[in-house]
């Protein structure tokens, strides 16, 4: 157990360096961390400072959101296919984000942008756990998944066809996909401290989840308070995830990708998953940032499109895998 | 199918007719007692629509009165069109096929990207269209004041707005013996323009380098914010943004270019004189030029 988050953080500090010393402005490594902690009145600090910490920043807060909000939903609704993106909470987070920029909400006050995102991801992930029920039947969850996708997606392209701004079209693109390039300091301060209130919460759901793996009645028994162990998922997850889409854009699957891939690690321990998730989600995200700007540095390849490539292939082996409960 | 549209375009034309006699008798003789004096000739168009924000322009400039009809929608804001009031004499169009056919327009000048669509539409309707190019370089701005004046029959006035422009151009270039300093254009989407293009040659011509030269983009292509902080140009030129928020224009407005912008002095570009090959580049230019000369030497 310490060993595997001792590996993570390893993989995710070295990935984060990474991040730091590849761009189009190329220097040695050691060049770009001496202009980062020291400014020496060059461009180079500039960049650094300006550019490339806070995206690196910003993929390490969302990819550690997504994993979380991920191995939280999965854990509460015992389906591993319970994810942001694919249960269209991403998705309403957008749309949420989309009209608050369109409409000019979103500069009537500092934490206005994610506000509304979490606000609209509130609402999304209410529609689910309606939808769904709490037992959250793979046929009924992704149901309403598509659904509440299609929905808000219809809804934040309108959004975007009715604004006056020329390149509102392309901006769709962005809401759908995500991406992290040419983000600021500014975007750090607006997502973290949302993002943070989102871990807290999820945080705590560690022990509840265990004892969920039980069934409801035994849960209950053991003392857990179900009402509140769905409070804290849904606002934790509105939280993290709308704070995350308001800067990034819709990111898929890493929630799904991530506890995926580490659940055999932690012995199917939903407490233990969260903090691997967090951790995971973290260096998915830098590994498939960092894949944006090596693979076509020059076509501002989307980081959802990444993920989709990774992810979907999976998703398709969920669905095979449990297609007899499908059916 | 063909015959079908060819009656209904008939029975079309029958109404709009009726349409007419109705005004005229509704008008009154009084008001044709006076007949409008025109001074185009024969063969003149006399009804004439502009679908583009260039043309528009130029359409305006040297269109008699009562020759030009309507203009495009974007000739009505000032981001995209240096003569907003005078468009508010003509009827905007939104560049529809239908919308413009209805306008019975006797010949129609489009952009060569104008929607394509409509265009093809309203030649198969049989009306003349007349496409421009838009302008790449300065000097394509005088070939297009010639061509729009051409198509409107008013090639002396085309000819006196040319030889004006020409005049005011070698006027501007006279006084840039100064220090050039190095600046960007920097747009939406962290677009760059190079030196053979209209905005390019402005540039050149205000008495800056363009640093897209020095990188070797002719045309412009996408600079990532790095490359540009990492080039330092003494002056970044960004445009205003349009209403509505959008990504593409926050690339612009990142703080890396607000920092560089409070560097040296802040320029913001009036779009308008900017975007086509009209005669309001000069200003455009001249604006500019006054700006660099404010720089520290």
């Amino acid at each position: 157990m310490t060993r595997l988050m001792l590996l993570l953080s390893a993989l995710t500090a070295v990935l984060f360096v990474a991040s730091l010393a590849i761009g189009p402005a190329e220097a040695s490594l050691a060049e770009t961390l001496s202009a980062l902690f020291q400014d020496d009145g060059t461009p180079l600090t500039l960049i650094m400072r300006e550019i490339r910490l806070p995206r690196a920043l910003l993929a390490v807060a969302i990819g550690a959101s997504l994993g979380l909000a991920g191995a939280a939903m999965q854990g509460y609704l015992r389906n591993p296919l319970a994810e942001p993106g694919l249960i269209g909470v991403s998705s309403s987070a957008a749309f949420g984000a989309v009209l608050s920029l369109q409409t000019g909400f979103a500069a009537t006050f500092a934490l206005a942008l994610p506000f509304s995102a979490l606000s609209a991801a509130l609402i999304g992930v209410l529609l689910v756990l309606a939808l769904a029920g709490p037992r959250g039947a793979s046929m009924t969850l992704i149901l309403a998944g598509i659904a509440i996708s299609a929905m808000a997606g219809a809804l934040t392209s309108l959004a975007l066809n009715l604004s006056p701004n020329p390149y509102a079209a392309h901006e769709i693109v962005f809401w759908m996909m995500g991406s992290l390039a040419d983000r600021s300091m500014q975007h750090v301060t607006l997502a973290v401290p949302i993002m943070a209130l989102g871990w807290l919460m999820l945080a705590s759901l560690g022990r509840g989840l265990d004892a969920l793996t039980l069934g409801e009645d035994a849960a209950a028994s053991m003392g857990i308070n179900l009402k509140r162990l769905r409070l804290m998922l849904v606002l934790g997850t509105s939280c993290v995830v709308g704070a995350a889409t308001a800067v990034a854009g819709a990111i898929g699957f890493v929630g799904l990708v991530v506890p995926h891939m580490l659940r055999p690690f932690v012995g199917g321990r939903p407490s233990r998953l969260l903090w691997a998730s967090a951790i995971g989600g973290a260096a998915m995200v830098l590994a498939a940032d960092i894949a944006v700007r090596l693979v076509l540095p020059e076509r501002d390849l989307k980081l959802g499109v990444v993920m989709a490539l990774i992810g979907a292939p999976l998703f398709l082996h969920l669905i095979y895998k449990t297609r007899k409960e499908l059916a | 199918m063909r015959r079908l549209t060819a009656r209904s375009t008939s029975a079309f034309v029958r109404l709009s007719k009726l349409i007419n006699v109705a005004v005229l008798a509704f008008a009154g003789t009084a008001a044709f007692a006076e007949a409008p004096k025109r001074v185009v000739s024969e063969d003149a168009p006399d009804r004439v629509v502009s679908m583009n924000v260039c043309t528009d322009q130029l359409a305006m400039l040297l269109a008699d009165e009562g020759q030009l009809v309507s203009v495009s929608s974007l000739a009505y804001d000032r981001r995209t069109s240096a003569m907003v009031e005078e468009a508010q004499n003509y009827i905007p169009n939104t560049g529809r096929a239908e919308e413009v056919f209805l306008l019975e327009p006797d010949l129609v000048i489009a952009g060569t990207y104008t929607a394509r669509a409509a265009v093809t539409m309203l030649e198969r309707l049989g009306i003349k269209v007349v496409t421009i190019a838009s302008a790449s370089s300065l000097k394509d701005v005088r070939a297009g004041i010639l061509e729009v004046g051409a198509a409107l029959n008013q090639t002396e006035r085309a000819e006196v707005l040319a030889a004006e422009f020409d005049a005011g151009l070698a006027a501007l270039q006279a006084d840039t013996a100064a220090r050039k300093p190095r600046a960007a254009l920097y747009g939406a989407n962290g677009y760059t323009v190079g030196s053979q293009t209209l905005s390019g040659e402005m540039l050149v011509a205000a008495g800056f380098i363009n640093i897209a030269s020095e990188m070797g983009l002719t045309h412009g292509g996408t600079l990532p914010l790095e490359l540009l902080a990492l080039s330092a140009p003494e002056v970044v030129i960004t445009s205003q943004p349009y209403p509505g928020a959008s990504r593409s224009e926050a690339v612009p407005r990142h703080p890396v270019v607000a920092r560089m912008q409070a560097q040296a002095v802040s320029t913001k570009i009036d779009d308008g004189d900017w975007l086509c090959g009209t005669p309001f580049v000069l200003r455009a230019i001249k604006t500019l030029a006054q700006q660099r000369e404010t720089l520290k030497p």
